[in-house]
């Protein structure tokens, strides 16, 4: 869900449904869809002090965001929507296969 | 993208190098192209400048190649196989100071994004960097 919209800048929140959390295998899909935008994406564990490029795989490996965990999503640039709702759905769905 | 940087595994044991290529196509998807090799032609282990030579020919990208190791002689004989490459090609492959399995799964994710060949080797290594 797209929470609000400030300027530019595009804020969205998910739940982790994620058995295991955020481990290797959705590290990587979170990443090389975070890249195919132009905007500049970043996530972090719901309140957590720092927000992490979501297009640095090696920093979202290293979150460590738990099953159950809520990830906030912020963006900003040209297509800074589209990436918020884009990087909601693959977290709410789990991290379909064939989803990058 | 067109094109995305070919990764190299070359570890002293073929299982290794076959089960991190495994663990790339795998988790990065399809789209990069990933070459290994490991032992010597004996089928002991050990690393081989000609089967690397072979690897970075079957990753061959022109966004260049980037190759993960994993012991001493694997980087040493990585390096003896760049530099008897044509001086065109030379540049266009690097040795990564990453851990391999590691290493080569965010190097190719990187890549999977039609990053250039600087940027995947400086992903692999945010690794070693802390």
């Amino acid at each position: 869900m797209l929470d609000r919209a400030d300027g530019q800048t595009f804020i969205g929140n998910v739940r982790l449904v994620h058995a295991v959390g955020m481990h290797a295998r959705p590290a990587v899909k979170l990443t090389k869809l975070a890249k195919k935008f132009e905007a500049q994406i970043f996530v972090r564990v719901a309140g957590a002090a720092e927000w992490i490029n979501a297009k640095s795989v090696a920093k979202i490996m290293a979150m460590r965001a738990a099953h159950g965990s809520t990830i906030e999503i912020k963006a900003s640039g040209s297509d800074a929507e589209a990436a918020v709702a884009a990087l909601v759905d693959l977290i709410a769905t789990d991290f379909p296969d064939g989803a990058s | 993208m067109t094109d995305t940087v070919g990764i190299v595994i070359v570890s002293h044991s073929k299982d290794i190098a076959k089960g991190t290529a495994d663990m790339v196509r795998q988790m990065v998807g399809s789209e990069v192209k990933v070459a290994f090799c490991g032992g010597n032609p004996d089928g002991g282990l050990g690393t081989s400048v000609s089967l690397i030579i072979d690897a970075i020919n079957d990753a061959w990208s022109a966004k260049g190649v980037a190759i993960l190791v994993d012991l001493g002689g694997a980087e040493t004989n990585s390096e003896m196989a760049v530099e008897m490459l044509e001086p065109a090609r030379r540049e266009l492959v690097v040795v990564c100071n990453a851990p391999i399995v590691e290493g080569a799964v965010m190097a190719a994710t990187e890549a999977a994004g039609g990053s250039s060949l600087a940027q995947v080797k400086a992903v692999a290594e945010e690794l070693s960097a802390d």
